[in-house]
């Protein structure tokens, strides 16, 4: 794909108070404000070549101060990721850190004042232009700062390593370049941004460029001194530094080198000079570039940010009926969660039932609660919770489903108490209704199966906890139609989740790889391997958790459960237990357990994508990466299993 | 309940420099400009805490797109104002900003409000005269209205037809005049202090910074300015070297009861003495400052000659010809717009009302031997505005 290029636009301005005129460089890749988002400022070879000729333009004018700054709610969010596959060699990507090092050290080395004027979103290559300027200005309307290189498998190579931890101290500098980027890519918020010291003014959107060239001015004049904390560089950045590899080691076990290489890269910053340390940041790229994980984390990056928001196999969303009002049958935990999600994204009446009373005001009292505390935390309006209080309610009786568009069932997992249930609605409810099941294993086609209007019924398998994992399974039986189909969609899209279209096989992506997977695990355990062999064995994968900890948050009811159904379905690949008799297996060690996990995993896909349980194995990926925060790292799972060949 | 009428008093003002349509303001959204302007009148006066705003008058004459949605509470808003504050838009033309004063100011007088910001914006370049407009049938049929007084520039050429004494000369006299006094300004720095900075930006060159008015032409000269067309008449006396532009951008000012202004430490650059609005013939609109002017000094019980310092708009040199002439003033007095006016600045319909106060205020503070000041202007479909004021720090 060709380079978007950001324009770096050079125009000489007057300014009221400069003695001189400022050189101001606007950054703009010509797309407007409509796609500010999905199409925001970044860098590549040719956006660098502008910005050097516009800084060529700049300091021959012989300007009192240099600025540069964005487009309409963007900055710049650093160089085009879309290229980076396109680095073959080293060489190639030493060439790149060099290049963005040249350029951006102009504004560092220049005699004449240099600022960014960061009016919008600054992350990566963008953040680090600002860093190289001498001040910063920031809007509180920008709406993201972040440095987010390791959580694709690659550090900040054009100076931030470097410049953040000299400018607001190792502990906020380890926390912007490692840690966020390793909690789900978490972003600085302005306030946040200037509170650490990343800019040295704090100003409001509405007329942020006027009074960002006013304060440089004045700084400029000499009227305003900029004032920086001083950095500590005792033993503390060491011990910091030991510290967060620890962290590391004990939650990656070397999986990925970029968070590693990262923390070298920060550790020299205490005591290199900028030549030195912007030079090992050159050969940090060098290295990472054409390491398996980036690429892992390139594609899914690519799929998170793609594939993610528009399901392969949903049917045209024009074909999706309007849902004004949700039935809900059980009250339990999860059918609680359900109903605030549906409440708080929909903001339609919600209805929730069960067997008594006592359940149902459970239910009830739970989403009222969350409501309360969302206003209390401030991220709920007091009027918009006062509307969604008045739109849910909850009854013994399922009357109130007669004109429900959407009934959701999240009822004990036994495919005779759900059939019973389902029958029990349709009588209520129009024929156009959409049947949602919330099932994590049994047959969605076979629930639908006695009743007269089969092709309203689908499946929505949402994953724990509900407010917080982004993926929706979204299973077609059988006999759903189309229509039905697309109302699953745009449900789940008004949710916010992330949809993949799974077939009505066994315990469809997620619960059936990952008891593959644990299985496997058990079977060695089962078989005479050592407990703490088998349970570390996966530790090089740099998976979210151990096998143990995972058995633990599903719980053995569910995992016994799912692991009947699946047994049941594949003898073969599910086992039950210890097999009877089984006699004298050796015992296995950490790497023999770790290849038969990732055999039967392989496997297992190989049999899913046959079976046509989803389109492609970019849909496993996402799916284990937004169900099971399986790490970019290994791309999901399947390009790892690719590599091993 | 018996009521007391209080004191009003002119704080403060500030407008955006002035741009030419399709100049740079071209692409800047109308309601930007007053935003910007009632942001920095916040800013200059920190004594005043936002929430003692009462209300939020400003002006447009085309209230459609981004001059529209009830531009005075939308941009109080934006602005950033709390949400206790209210708004409205207003509209009388070219007096706009003018009748957003004076109607806030009555409020003021009468106890409804305390303290209110007044203003007015035109992008003429987004929105020029005459868009949107629906006359009715009846103005011709009922020959209520001659035609010519739909179009400002043929009522200037009325106006020189029925003044005979004001030649193409003197217009064009009166024009440089305007320009040479409006650069003299500028160098003595008289000017700026009353400008907001407003970042612009241009698709293909990126932002910028709009400091200065964009329609002055300070090299102009007598002989340019003979050599214009007429583009209203053949052979006619207005040109576009005698007349204000078409122009983009904004003015505000804050007005407030005096006896609040002292309790909030607000500095009183003008007391409001009158004012007067006034009807004329359509197709002459230029006399409209004269009547209304007559009203305001008859209400102030003064006569033209208490007049130390006149700010008058400049639409047409011959309209304020025609009101010197009136007044038997001499067109070089130093009395009348020592700083120039619109010919030079230009004059965005609705908001120069506020840019002839500003002016008048800052006139004020120089020269505290003069008592009584006016500003006054001509609006469409034949009107005059006038407001007299009186200069605090005069004394006997």
């Amino acid at each position: 794909m060709d380079e978007v290029v950001t324009r770096a636009l050079l125009r000489l301005v007057e300014v009221p108070g400069l003695p001189g005129r400022a050189a101001l460089i606007t950054l703009d890749n010509g797309f407007g404000i409509e796609s500010a988002h999905t199409r925001p400022n970044t860098f590549g070879p040719a956006g660098l070549a502008s910005l050097d000729a516009a800084l060529d333009a700049a300091f021959a004018a012989g300007p009192a101060l240099v600025a540069v700054t964005g487009k309409p709610y963007v900055f710049s969010v650093g160089a085009d990721v879309t290229a980076m596959p396109r680095i073959r060699t080293a060489g190639q990507a030493r060439g790149i850190g060099r290049l963005g090092h040249r350029i951006f050290a102009r504004l560092r080395d220049s005699e004449v004042p240099t600022f960014a004027f960061v009016n919008g979103a600054a992350m990566g290559g963008g953040l680090e232009l600002a860093l190289h300027c001498h001040y910063r200005t920031l809007s509180a309307g920008a709406s993201a700062i972040a440095l987010p290189e390791v959580s694709l498998g690659l550090v900040p190579a054009w100076g931030g390593t470097q410049l953040l931890p000299n400018l607001v101290g190792i502990v906020p500098a380890a926390q912007v370049i490692v840690q966020n980027p390793l909690q789900q890519n978490r972003m600085l918020r302005p306030a946040q941004a200037y509170e650490l010291g990343i800019a040295d003014a704090y100003l409001e959107p509405a007329d942020f460029l006027e009074r960002s060239l006013e304060w440089a001015a004045a700084v400029v004049r000499g009227e305003v001194t900029v004032e920086r904390a001083e950095i500590d560089r005792s033993e503390m950045w060491d011990a910091v530094i030991s510290y967060a590899r620890q962290q590391l080691d004990e939650r990656l076990h070397g999986a990925a080198p970029a968070p590693y290489k990262a923390l070298d890269l920060l550790e020299l910053a205490k005591t290199a000079s900028f030549v030195d340390g912007t030079a090992a940041e050159d050969e940090a790229l060098a290295e990472l570039a054409l390491s398996d994980q980036l690429r892992n984390g390139l594609y899914a990056f690519d799929l998170v940010q793609r594939r993610a928001k528009r399901p392969v196999g949903a049917p045209p969303a024009a074909l999706a009926r309007d849902v004004t009002k949700v039935g809900i049958v059980g009250a339990g935990l999860m059918a609680s969660q359900l109903a605030l999600l549906l409440v708080r994204r929909l903001e339609v009446p919600v209805v929730l039932t069960d067997l008594d009373q006592e359940r149902v005001d459970k239910g009830l009292s739970y989403v009222l609660t969350e409501l309360d505390r969302l206003v209390g935390k401030g991220r709920l309006d007091a009027g918009k919770a006062a509307k969604l209080r008045g739109l849910v309610s909850g009854s013994v009786d399922k009357s109130g489903f007669a004109d429900a568009d959407l009934v959701l069932e999240a009822v004990f997992e036994d495919m005779a108490v759900k059939k019973q249930v389902w029958a029990e609605v349709e009588k209520i409810v129009r024929p156009e209704c959409v049947l949602a099941t919330n099932t994590s294993s049994l047959s969605v086609t076979g629930m639908a199966a006695d009743l007269v209007h089969p092709e309203r019924v689908v499946g929505l398998h949402f994953f724990n906890p509900v407010a917080v994992m982004p993926l929706l399974e979204v299973v077609r039986a059988e006999r759903t139609d189309e229509a039905t189909l697309a109302t699953a969609f745009a449900v789940g899209t008004a949710l916010r989740k992330s949809c993949v279209l799974v077939a009505d096989r066994p315990a469809f992506v997620v619960n059936r790889l990952l008891t593959r997977f644990l299985g496997e695990v058990q079977y060695a355990i089962d078989t005479g391997t050592p407990e703490e062999v088998a349970d570390t064995a996966l530790d090089p994968l740099g998976l979210p958790m151990r096998p143990s900890a995972l058995r633990e948050l599903v719980g053995p009811e569910v995992a016994a459960h799912v692991g009947r159904i699946m047994h049941n379905a594949y003898p073969d690949r599910f086992r039950l237990g210890p097999e009877p008799g089984g006699v004298g297996h050796p015992p296995l060690t950490g790497d023999q357990v770790r290849q038969r996990a990732l055999d039967a995993l392989a496997e297992e896909i190989d049999i899913m994508l046959d079976e046509g349980v989803v389109a492609g194995p970019q849909d496993i990926d996402l799916c284990l990466i937004l169900g099971a925060g399986w790490p970019f790292h290994l791309g999901g799972i399947t390009p790892y299993l690719a590599g091993r060949r | 309940m018996s009521r007391t009428v209080r004191d009003v008093v002119f704080v403060d003002g500030v407008r955006t420099p002035f741009g030419k349509s399709g100049g740079v303001y071209a692409n800047t959204r109308a309601d930007d400009l007053v935003i910007r302007c009632i942001r920095e009148l916040l800013r200059r006066n920190p004594q005043l805490p936002p929430e003692r705003v009462d209300e939020v008058a400003i002006a447009a004459t085309t209230q459609i797109g981004d001059q529209g949605l009830t531009i005075g509470r939308t941009a109080a808003l934006l602005a950033g104002l709390p949400k206790s504050v209210p708004g409205y838009a207003i509209d009388r033309m070219c007096a706009g900003a003018m009748t957003a004063v004076t109607t806030v100011a009555s409020g003021i007088a009468v106890g409804a409000y305390d303290v209110a910001i007044a203003g007015g914006v035109e992008h003429m370049g987004r929105h020029p005269m005459g868009e949107g407009v629906d006359p009715n049938p009846r103005i011709l049929a009922e020959k209520l209205v001659d035609p010519s007084a739909l179009v400002m520039g043929a009522t200037a050429e009325n106006l020189h037809d029925r003044l005979p004494t004001v030649s193409r000369d003197r217009a064009d006299r009166f024009a440089l005049a305007s320009q040479r006094r409006t650069a003299t300004a500028y160098a003595d720095g008289k000017l700026q202090p009353d400008l907001v900075t407003v970042a612009v930006r241009d698709p293909e060159a990126g932002w910028g910074l709009s400091t200065v008015d964009e329609a002055p032409r300070p090299d102009t000269s007598l002989e340019k300015l003979a050599g214009l067309r007429t583009p209203f008449r053949p052979h006619g006396k207005v040109t576009a070297g005698n007349a204000a532009g078409l122009n983009d951008g904004a003015t505000a000012c804050l007005v407030a009861a005096e006896e609040i202004a002292a309790e909030l430490g607000l500095p009183v650059a003008m007391r409001l003495v009158s004012y007067g609005f006034a009807g004329v013939e359509p197709e002459v609109m230029g006399v409209g400052p004269i009547p209304s002017t007559e009203r305001a000094l008859r209400m102030a019980q003064l006569s033209i000659e208490d007049i130390g310092l006149f700010e008058l708009n400049e639409a047409f040199a011959v309209q304020v010809l025609a009101f010197l002439d009136h007044f038997g003033i001499d067109e070089d007095d130093p009395r009348v717009n020592p700083w120039g006016g619109a010919i030079a600045v230009g004059h965005p319909l609705a908001s120069s009302g506020v840019r002839l106060m500003t002016q008048l205020a800052r006139q004020f503070a120089e020269r505290p031997d003069v008592r009584y000041g006016l500003t006054a202007m001509c609006v469409g479909i034949g009107m005059g505005g006038s407001v007299i004021w009186e200069n605090p720090l005069w004394t006997r």
